[in-house]
């Protein structure tokens, strides 16, 4: 197994690169501004930097190898064509303080963009600005904060927040300075609505909501809560970390949303890049358009151009401008005759494999799921939903979301998007079947697994407990390794 | 059944305190060690810092798991336990005899409003 | 059937036969009609395009866009992208892997960020460094709340020399959190030192370009207050200038596009954060950790996870679960290939190519130097004339001249990209212009 960091590759004096030969004289740099501590950084040939990430690389795991159906996370196939457009060179070597003139085919792209994104949401316009679906959290609820403080509005100090929802919702609302208050769940997931009847007054600025929630199963009650919220004086915050599962099909903003985020990485097919780039587009309806972060795009006389029209800025420039071509690529190929069966699909896919699977795992709730389906484990209880995950590795799967949503204890959560074929479900299914099987007939293999992954189990008590963070702090603790 | 000692009093977020002097000795219970698993890291306020009874006074981490430490009590920080700050998994061996903070008790009424053994016991369940 | 759904219509039937349902619309039986789209051709959207159609389409807009010889910095650099960068980064299991969550198939992804801790830490002098950030400006916000949170104070300085656009995001958060931001010219800040001051946050080289030794402001905060210093560098630049650690800074962050980057229309770019060891629990975002396996073989995984959101929920460092990933591996790449001397090569062609720039322009005597202290690769002017027109004018021979700071201040930049020959034109240029 290829085990090497680039440092270890490095020698004396080698070099990777060719640079011109400068024709101006050498300018001194001031003695007080000089670095002074040695700079050890990697000496090595262009050959060996290129064979050492080609290796690291083989150590992962992409959605062109295989199954991904980690859930919450939308992982679906990340179109070719996209990478091709958005690596244009004039996309690319353009500076973001260029004139508007110079500039107007990437504006085009963003404001079309956020057009195409607005028609299908029911939203009025959609910034880019934000990085993430984290970072579009936060911009979506520092709109909610300035709405009601620009009404004079000063008592909403708090945001209502399901105990279903991923742990960034509430951490948003922190960073955001409001207060959280959790609603519970009913059994079924959704939200309680009596629960939430007894959390309103004039303290509440909005509520967070995922819908389809994290459990993959739609919000019922979500015309009557909105009413609800509204008749408050509270808005309503659409997570669209959930969108795949009706894009095309429903509009969050008929249903009574007035912020939302969309993941381009997920539900509009760019990759996810081992962590990011992606892009949190945050949307908002008619009445909340000027406060969307600073710059706007807009299209006047036949021209694009930036305005500034609200007392909120989230990024440098305009987000992730490279995600957002994919996307706009991504929904021209769809087109309107395809767009809708992206979420047809993707429950078609997520409802199958529920009913496939349900003689094996646990199934807390029995109702059609939207996009994804989330068992409680092992009805046997041979092995924990960890070893199960492990074991998947075994058989060349990514495996899915564990240990969340955190109502269920042995929470596993299968999202196989709309681009899965029936094929490739079986098998999986198959696979997971044969999981269960051995699980009561030689429960060891589950415990021990993965057995043919480069790695076993790895420590991560020992990890956080000695945190070695640089290849300096392993250089100080080597004897240990 | 977790471990609790009589002579200690104990907050329903799983603290506990035993005043001498006027002066609190704080830790977590057992209860508390074995909820968060392989304790990785322990925090605690700084001394001179004054802390008030359920607010924060520190924190504990296992891998997969995290919680503040409230203080059972209000006053001013006098010591914190360096021994355990360096070598976190003693709360997993006894958390009873590895405290982590000391505090000058500002106002020793409030130790009425905290959970003597029987009726912490009670709230385990 | 449609390129991206693999379901033949026999697929289709089957699969609803096996879900008890008669057609897919049914899947959605749980949803208001009143909330569906009725029919999709109300959609304001085009139909579908065929990739030939697409790229033609995609190359008349790209088009409009216009490629210049750029003397613009002001956040965003021209800078060089060696070719083996792109060819590694586009590896699809680089590209289209998730967070590095199971550690045994992601060992590719965690060892390139481990790589990546070490070179921000090589550079900026500090021990620890987090898995990224999405851009300068959100880092910059980062590191405000960490001095909160370390100290449990709620004054923090903004030197007013930061980048207008960084000071706004930074204000942005502060107001919404509820933080008490001071922006202060940073010879003058004596007053606030004191007990409630949790932070200062300076910009080295500021916005201007100006360089400085901070070392005894520095001191003399940690003397008068318990507060944190972090300082926003140019990572680009810390091959030869001394490094926030040596001026005794708590926090070292930044954008990091400068490390071979492409400009991008201002993204995706590359945030940074470092830190001394006693304050890693207060980073945000992700670290990657070396571990072993149950086998004893050297291992990575994602570490001090207690401190994140999925955990921590409302008491979490920060809200952020993702890292720039794919440009922290560029980043790396990048210096991996440059390499000790290569950095410092490109550093020192970007200083040398800023002063030779300056010099050729003061002696037009259309441009004054405006800086007072020595300044790295970009540097401000007033002029003789006014600047927007000035800026057109250079647009109009594929030049962008540099960033209007007002209407007779100019920001010029000159990164290792310009040549002896375009500096020599620009210079050419402004010679010949008519003031008038």
């Amino acid at each position: 197994m290829y085990d090497k960091l680039v440092y270890e590759l490095s020698k004396n004096t080698k070099v990777a690169y060719s640079l011109p030969k400068s024709l101006i004289k050498d300018y001194a740099l001031p003695k007080e501004l000089t670095r002074e501590l040695p700079l050890d950084l990697p000496e090595i040939s262009e050959l060996d930097c290129v064979r050492h990430y080609t290796n690291l690389s083989l150590k992962n795991f992409g959605v062109d190898q295989g199954f991904y159906p980690l859930g919450s996370c939308t992982m679906k196939y990340n179109p070719k064509i996209n990478e091709e457009i958005a690596s244009l060179a004039s996309f690319k070597n353009i500076h973001p303080l260029q004139s508007e003139e110079s500039v107007q085919g990437l504006m085009q792209i963003y404001y079309e963009t956020s057009q195409m994104l607005a028609s299908l949401t029911g939203m009025s316009e959609f910034t880019f600005n934000p990085f993430a679906g984290a970072h579009g959290e936060l911009t979506g609820l520092m709109i909610m904060k300035q709405y009601h403080l620009s009404r004079g509005d000063l008592k909403r100090t708090k945001v209502i927040v399901p105990d279903s929802a991923h742990g960034t919702n509430p951490a948003s609302s922190a960073l955001c300075g409001f207060e959280v208050v959790t609603v519970e769940s009913n059994p079924d997931g959704t939200v309680d609505v009596n629960k939430l009847k007894s959390l309103l007054d004039d303290t509440i600025a909005g509520i967070m909501m995922t819908n389809p929630n994290t459990l993959g199963i739609f919000e019922k009650d979500v015309l009557e809560i909105s009413k609800l919220l509204h008749d408050n004086g509270s808005l309503l915050y659409y997570d669209g970390a959930n969108l795949n599962a009706i894009l095309g099909v429903a509009k969050p903003a008929l249903m009574g949303f007035d912020i939302m985020h969309i993941n381009l990485h997920k539900t509009f097919s760019t990759p996810h890049g081992g962590g990011g780039p992606g892009s949190g587009a945050v949307g908002v309806v008619e009445e909340l358009v000027d406060l969307l972060p600073n710059p706007r795009i807009a299209y006047e006389d036949g021209k694009y151009k930036f305005k500034s029209t609200s007392p909120l800025r989230v990024s440098n420039f305009y987000g992730n401008s490279n995600v957002v071509i994919k996307a706009w690529c991504y929904i021209l190929t769809l087109g309107k005759e395809n767009i809708s069966n992206v979420a047809k699909y993707a429950v078609l896919n997520a409802n199958y494999v529920k009913e496939s699977l349900k003689d094996d795992y646990k199934l807390p709730i029995t109702n059609i799921c939207k996009h994804e389906v989330v068992f409680d484990g092992l009805i046997s209880e041979k092995a924990s939903t960890l070893d199960v995950a492990k074991r998947l590795l075994d058989y060349g799967y990514h495996p899915p979301t564990i240990y969340f949503p955190l109502l269920f204890h042995q929470a596993l959560m299968i999202e196989p998007t709309e681009n899965e074929s029936k094929e490739t479900l079986d098998e999986f299914i198959n696979c997971l079947h044969k999981i269960a099987k051995e699980a009561i007939e030689d429960p060891n293999i589950l415990l021990d697994a993965p057995h043919s992954t480069i790695l076993k189990r790895i420590d991560d008590v020992r990890a956080a407990r000695f945190p070695i963070l640089t290849y300096k702090d392993y250089l100080a603790n080597k004897d240990q390794f | 059944m977790f471990k609790v000692l009589e002579n200690l009093k104990y907050s329903k977020t799983h603290e506990w305190v035993s005043v001498s002097d006027g002066v609190g000795t704080v830790g977590i219970t057992d209860f508390a060690q074995h909820s968060l698993g392989t304790i990785v890291y322990v925090e605690g306020y700084e001394p001179g810092e004054e802390v008030s009874q359920g607010g924060e006074c520190g924190a504990v981490e296992s891998v997969k798991a995290a919680s503040d430490i409230m203080a059972p009590v209000s006053g001013e920080v006098l010591e914190v336990n360096e021994e355990v700050l360096n070598n976190p998994e003693l709360l997993n061996d006894d958390p009873y005899t590895n405290w982590i903070l000391k505090i000058k008790l500002s106002d020793e009424d409030e130790l009425n409003a905290l959970l003597d053994a029987k009726d912490y016991e009670k709230e385990q369940k | 059937m449609f390129k991206y759904f693999p379901h033949t219509l026999e697929d289709e039937k089957e699969m609803l036969k096996k879900v008890n349902l008669k057609e897919l619309d049914d899947l959605f039986s749980d949803v208001d009609p009143s909330v569906k789209i009725k029919d999709p051709n109300e959609l304001n959207l085009p139909l579908s395009h065929s990739e030939i159609e697409l790229r033609r389409k995609a190359k008349k807009i790209a088009n409009k866009n216009k490629e210049l010889i750029c003397f613009a910095g002001g956040g965003s650099y021209d800078c060089y992208t060696p070719s083996v960068i792109n060819t590694l980064t586009s590896r699809q299991e680089f590209l289209t892997s998730y967070t590095p969550y199971q550690a045994e198939i992601s060992q590719g992804t965690l060892a390139y960020i481990f790589e990546y801790q070490s070179l921000i830490c090589e550079l900026t002098g500090m021990d620890v460094s987090n898995a990224s950030n999405y851009d300068g400006a959100t880092a910059a916000m980062e590191t405000m709340l960490m001095c909160i949170n370390q100290t449990r104070k709620n004054n923090i300085i903004i030197a007013n020399d930061f980048s207008p656009s960084v000071k706004d995001v930074v204000k942005t958060l502060a107001n919404m959190h509820g933080i008490n931001l001071i922006e202060a010219d940073i010879n003058n800040i004596d007053e606030y030192l004191n007990n409630d001051l949790a932070g200062l946050l300076l910009a080295n080289p500021n916005y201007y370009g100006e360089i400085k030794d901070y070392t005894s402001l520095i001191s003399k905060v940690h003397t008068s207050s318990k507060a944190l210093v972090s300082m926003y560098v140019d990572p680009s630049t810390l091959s030869l200038l001394k490094t926030p650690r040596e001026m005794g800074a708590d926090i070292a962050c930044g954008e990091a596009q400068t490390l071979g980057i492409p400009m991008s229309f201002g993204g995706p770019y590359l945030g940074f954060i470092s830190t001394l060891s006693k304050y890693v629990r207060k980073l945000p975002g992700r670290i990657v950790g070396m571990t072993k396996d149950k086998e004893g073989k050297r291992a990575f995984v994602l570490t001090l996870q207690a401190r994140e959101q999925h955990i921590r929920r409302e008491k979490a460092n920060s809200n952020i679960c993702s890292n720039q990933s794919l440009m922290a591996l560029h980043a790396t790449i990048y210096a991996s290939l440059l390499g000790k001397q290569g950095l410092k090569e490109v550093a020192k062609t970007a200083y040398n190519n800023m002063r030779y720039l300056t010099e050729k322009l003061e002696e037009t005597k259309k441009f004054k130097l405006l800086n007072k202290n020595p300044f790295f690769k970009e540097a401000l002017f007033e002029t003789s004339f006014d600047v927007s027109k000035f800026l057109s004018y250079m647009e109009s021979k594929d030049i962008l001249a540099g960033i209007k700071v007002d209407d007779n201040k100019i920001l010029v930049c000159a990164t290792e990209m310009r040549t002896l020959e375009e500096m020599n034109e620009y210079v050419k240029l402004v010679e010949a212009y008519d003031v008038r």
